[in-house]
């Protein structure tokens, strides 16, 4: 078993550390931008230009009345929340935010990133069973039906990447893209990631799960408090999470573009900093990304999204798998 | 250490797996068996497997248990009263309790350090995806691929079963 160094433990605080702020940065991004798009103003009263919304909006949610459904299951009504948390905070273990900056280097970490990301489902899950209302159980199935749909698809894109390097540790991936980031090398699987992390995450066009028309508030009608908090909190985390899987998977991780072509060496310092600030910036932009589409493009009816990810997704996805595989196996070997 | 963890996942394993056979809520049995699958995962993960640990939680806890779930949920909508009033919060905090007493116990019992085997060094190389495959690949293709065409049968089976109900009571209406 390989040995804990200090630095993993740095890398992980640190980066636990960002990804529960960038969490509350998302929601005022989210606000601000929405607001943008909407030609209106947006929040901009709780310190300067709005920014300690999120503070203000988090105090508000610790201070409101917990309820709970008396007919419901409130031993799995409580912990539900905590499971789609605990399962983003996982992730962060495995990626690399510059050339040596990463917690661990597991041997099957790709594995390790798709095997935490399917036990999100229970959360969502067992809060609409546990509420014991009609909503809450239909968000709760769709949410589970959505995000098993598009685990296919996401997997086969991640597998198409997994087959150029030749390694399913994420450090590898990332580094395999100094000169040709995977967007240039394998368009089509690029581009089925990001749909599939967009329903994983359950954002617009795919918020089937808490589609206010037919369902109240899907999942979490029956959450308030701090436990609704915490469904919001972790809704936002996925979205940087999976911004952070799109840049590791197929922009380049923490490379500029074509790096290995023009770039010099730097001491490790200099790089150090370059490479976070690289990988930061291009976070940000899907993040800024999943906000633009969710003000832009309306929802998705159910069976449409059905017939997206296994009629559409799915095939595609493996088509561009074999063909991938083909034209490495007899064409560069 | 690593043989209080031993001990402690293999009381949880114990422990998840009576709670999931004994517990009259069906809910309730498949959680358990989440938990049970999660923990046997863990023991894969002290012997050094780890793609096996990955794959047990992929594959059984993240895919299979859920659709469990999806079912159970649907099927179990009428009597939900009784299903509801019977789990108190504080029978699940005895059981972890209870676990972890248990394990306790166990450990604190004489002689019982020295009980797990040495793991072998070679399972450094040996649990890893690399050795794996390269193995799964050469020495064992055959089975592999029978294993293959027999999940792909099955998969098949199963879709013309649901189809072809599906046009019968099409053609009596």
């Amino acid at each position: 078993m390989a040995e804990v160094t200090l630095s993993s433990f740095i890398v992980l605080g640190v980066a636990l550390f960002m990804l529960l702020n960038s969490a509350a940065i998302a929601v005022y991004a989210e606000r601000r931008v929405a607001a943008f798009i909407q030609n209106r103003m947006g929040p901009n009263r709780v310190g300067p230009a709005g920014l300690l919304q999120p503070i203000a909006d988090v105090l508000k949610l610790l201070l409101k009345e917990d309820v709970t459904p008396t007919e419901g299951n409130k031993f799995i009504h409580a912990v539900a929340p905590m499971i789609p948390v605990i399962t983003a905070l996982m992730t962060v273990a495995v990626i690399p935010f510059g050339e040596g900056l990463y917690a661990t280097n597991i041997n099957a970490s790709v594995l390790y990133l798709l095997a935490v990301a399917s036990l999100g489902v229970y959360g969502v899950t067992l809060a609409g069973w546990a509420s014991n209302s009609k909503y809450s159980l239909l968000g709760g199935l769709r949410a589970a039906a959505q995000m098993i749909s598009y685990e296919l698809p996401l997997g086969m894109a991640v597998a198409s990447v997994v087959i150029f390097v030749g390694s399913l540790r994420v450090v590898d991936i990332a580094a395999y893209q100094e000169t040709w980031w995977f967007f240039f090398l394998n368009p089509l699987g690029a581009i089925i990631f990001i749909i599939a992390a967009f329903a994983e995450s359950n954002r617009t066009p795919f918020d089937l799960v808490e589609a206010e028309q037919e369902l109240v508030g899907g999942f979490h009608t029956e959450y308030s408090s701090m436990k609704f908090g915490m469904f919001f909190l972790a809704e936002y985390m996925h979205v940087v999470i999976n911004s952070m899987l799109m840049t590791t998977f197929f922009f380049g991780a923490y490379h500029l573009p074509f790096a290995g072509y023009w770039l010099p060496e730097l001491s490790p310092l200099v790089k150090g900093i370059l490479d976070v600030s690289v990988f930061t910036i291009k976070t940000g932009f899907f993040m800024f990304l999943f906000i633009w589409v969710r003000w832009t493009i309306p929802r998705f009816k159910y069976n449409q999204v059905m017939k997206l990810g296994w009629s559409r997704l799915l095939p595609l996805s493996i088509a561009n798998f074999i063909v991938i595989a083909a034209i490495l196996f007899f064409i560069v070997n | 250490m690593d043989t209080f963890i031993f001990i402690f996942l293999a009381v949880l394993t114990i422990g998840s797996g009576l709670g999931m056979v004994l517990n009259r809520n069906t809910v309730n049995s498949a959680l358990f068996l989440v938990l049970n699958m999660v923990s046997i995962a863990g023991i894969y993960l002290l012997l050094q497997a780890q793609f096996l640990a990955l794959i047990q939680i992929l594959v059984y806890a993240g895919a299979i248990m859920v659709l469990f779930l999806f079912v159970i949920m649907l099927l179990n909508l009428d009597d939900e009263r009784s299903l509801f009033s019977k789990v108190r919060a504080k029978y699940i905090s005895a059981f972890f309790l209870g676990v972890v007493t248990l394990s306790l116990i166990l450990y604190s019992l004489e002689g019982v350090a020295d009980l797990l085997p040495e793991i072998s060094p070679e399972m450094e190389t040996a649990g890893t995806v690399e050795a794996l495959g390269d193995v799964l690949y050469t020495d064992y293709l055959f089975a592999f691929e029978m294993t293959a065409i027999l999940l792909t049968a099955a998969v098949v089976g199963a879709l013309m079963i649901a189809q072809y109900k599906k046009s019968n009571n099409g053609a009596s209406e």
